[in-house]
């Protein structure tokens, strides 16, 4: 006897806002979801390489023709991946870009009577920290900032969006904070720093490390999108693994300096602009930030597809 | 951390295989930690590694220690359980020798997963080294975990506040946090108590330099007569006791909590005296 069928995945939300399209996630997860749903992108940047089918509005967020644009195009959810992580970025225009632009677009999702959105947060807002228990919840406070003030922004956006999950309990939102991001086309801190052949590490230490792939982080942003899902989760990818072993994969040969050496080399380097590496990101190459993705596996069905080894070796050229 | 060579390893493997005795090796292989295609756990425990590492701590267990057991098995072979022990001698060798008997005299062998203080994640080399030898930091959060998935934590309930003791002080036990008995409580797990003998007298500390030793930011620097606090061949002998069952909600007030702690405590304290009454000798 044949049992009864699986039950299809709850179709997606008619048309989808994706804000931050032209990044290399945003593409990433374009080509993925306009296969099922109506798809128009938002971005100050130009969109290359776009599906044919996927609109595309060149619109900074805090701009008066966002509201045009829901008024005309009446999207039914939203998918918010506008967060710009550049360390050089001066604070206050990224502190008015990230936070400003999440807080006017959630307001005009409210106003336009949008059902769903996801905003995509990033488990960096828990920090690498020393005494940090071994997987981190989605309860435990955000304490990134106490090392690192380049996350206040982050920090700020990710508790913002929470409050918006009770304060309008008619949108349904979800936020995923996903491990550190990597893949072919990824250029964010933790792929440029795996493609560096002979990178520096900080001598006696090797944290364990999380690495998800950018399509399964855009499989999970998909995930999130169907009804029925709101809250906050972790994303991770296929497991846990120390960060020789990835310099190994990669067949990498690791510099390991002395912290006492490598932080006030690196923060006088900052500081003078001649690197882009913020000190305080060593805390990355020392301190666990792993987190528990039980949550998103258990609550919204979704898994990474990718293996462990495949994920690593996703930053290879 | 720069992994030793292969080859290293290997010899310490074998080390550890000819300190433990016959069938040592057939023992070992019977832990089945889950790990991933890099040989670790979710924690960063490394079986082969741990195999390895823990060849010195073997040769001090079999040859300068000279560790006698007693009642090794009220350790039961399996499923969740609280190690409670006193704690004492200035460096833990305490914590490695109860580790090592667990892991070389159990069949099939136990880890005991250690709980360490928070500041040891900021150690180079040693933080590694304890992630990879199954040790973890003791928070809350990792102890429930871990016993959830039925594993052997080793908890000293004194802290630091046990391990450096002065010598006039020994085999005083200071009163136990009672941290841990509400994780027992809640996970429904029993307790073990455990009296080490011998530790106290291996690095007679004649003062404790605080204030110095705040200026290192290390929690204490105690002063032996031959100044480092390095161990004596000191005779080891260690004391399980019958597993402790308590019932009672873990959201007690703190003082019935501490009432339990306490029973605990006088658990330790009596396998501790049991073992200095039958003692030839310090060195013994």
């Amino acid at each position: 006897m044949i049992g009864p069928e699986p039950a299809a995945p709850a179709p997606l939300p008619g048309p989808v806002l994706v804000t931050g399209i032209a990044g290399n996630l945003g593409r990433a997860l374009a080509k993925q979801l306009h296969l099922e749903t109506t798809v128009i992108g938002v971005d100050r940047r130009p969109f290359h390489d776009r599906p044919k089918d996927v609109e595309h509005h060149q619109l900074d967020l805090r701009k008066a023709r966002v509201d045009d644009l829901f008024r005309r195009r009446r999207p039914e959810a939203l998918i918010h991946l506008g967060i710009a992580h550049d360390p050089r970025m001066p604070f206050s225009e990224a502190h008015s870009f990230n936070v400003v632009g999440t807080q006017k677009i959630l307001e005009l999702c409210v106003r336009h009577g949008v059902k769903k959105v996801v905003v995509l947060s990033s488990a960096n807002v828990y920090g690498p920290l020393p005494n940090n228990s071994n997987f981190l919840a989605e309860e435990t406070p955000l304490m990134a900032a106490d090392r690192f003030s380049g996350v206040r922004d982050l920090i700020e956006l990710d508790m913002y969006a929470q409050s918006f999950v009770w304060r309008h309990p008619e949108v349904e939102t979800v936020i995923l904070r996903p491990c550190n991001i990597v893949g072919p086309t990824v250029r964010n801190a933790p792929s440029n720093y795996l493609r560096l052949a002979r990178p520096l590490t900080v001598m006696g230490f090797d944290p364990m490390i999380q690495l998800i792939h950018e399509a399964d982080v855009a499989s999970a942003l998909l995930q999130a999108l169907r009804p029925g899902s709101r809250g906050v989760y972790n994303v991770v990818g296929p497991g846990e693994v120390p960060l020789s072993a990835v310099m190994r994969e990669l067949g990498r040969e690791p510099v390991p300096v002395p912290d006492f050496l490598l932080r006030p080399t690196l923060r006088r380097l900052f500081q003078a602009g001649v690197i882009s590496f913020p000190p305080e990101e060593l805390d990355h190459l020392q301190y666990l930030c792993v987190v528990d993705g039980s949550r998103a596996q258990r609550e919204l069905g979704w898994a990474p597809r990718f293996s462990l080894r495949e994920t690593i070796r996703s930053v290879l050229p | 951390m720069a992994a030793p060579s292969e080859s290293l390893q290997q010899k310490l493997r074998e080390w550890t295989y000819e300190l433990g005795g016959p069938g040592t090796r057939e023992r070992l292989e019977k832990l089945t930690a889950p790990r991933n295609e890099f040989g670790v756990d979710p924690y960063g425990f490394d079986v082969d590694f741990a195999t390895a590492a823990v060849a010195p701590f073997a040769w001090l267990y079999r040859k300068y220690f000279r560790v006698t057991l007693h009642g090794i098995e009220r350790v039961p072979a399996d499923g969740r359980v609280l190690l409670i022990a006193n704690h004492s001698g200035q460096l833990p060798f305490d914590a490695a020798m109860i580790e090592v008997a667990l892991l070389l005299e159990m069949d099939p062998p136990r880890i005991a997963r250690a709980l360490v203080e928070r500041w040891v994640p900021t150690l180079p080399f040693v933080s590694p080294f304890f992630a990879r030898i199954g040790q973890v930091v003791g928070t809350p959060e990792n102890c429930r975990r871990l016993l959830a998935a039925d594993e052997a934590l080793l908890v000293f309930p004194e802290g630091v506040r046990g391990l450096n003791k002065l010598f006039s002080e020994r085999y005083k036990l200071r009163s136990f946090s009672s941290g841990f008995m509400r994780l027992a409580l809640e996970a429904n797990a029993p307790i073990v108590p455990i009296g080490v003998v011998g530790a106290e007298e291996q690095a007679p500390a004649l003062v404790d330099l605080k204030p110095l030793a705040r200026m290192l930011g290390i929690p204490a620097l105690p002063i032996t007569p031959y100044l480092l606090p390095l161990p004596l061949p000191v005779h080891y002998h260690i004391y399980f006791g019958e597993p402790l069952r308590f019932t009672g909600s873990p959201d007690a007030d703190d003082a019935e909590l501490e009432r339990q702690a306490g029973e605990v405590q006088a658990a330790v304290q009596g396998l501790v005296n049991q073992g200095l009454a039958e003692r030839p000798g310090v060195f013994l």
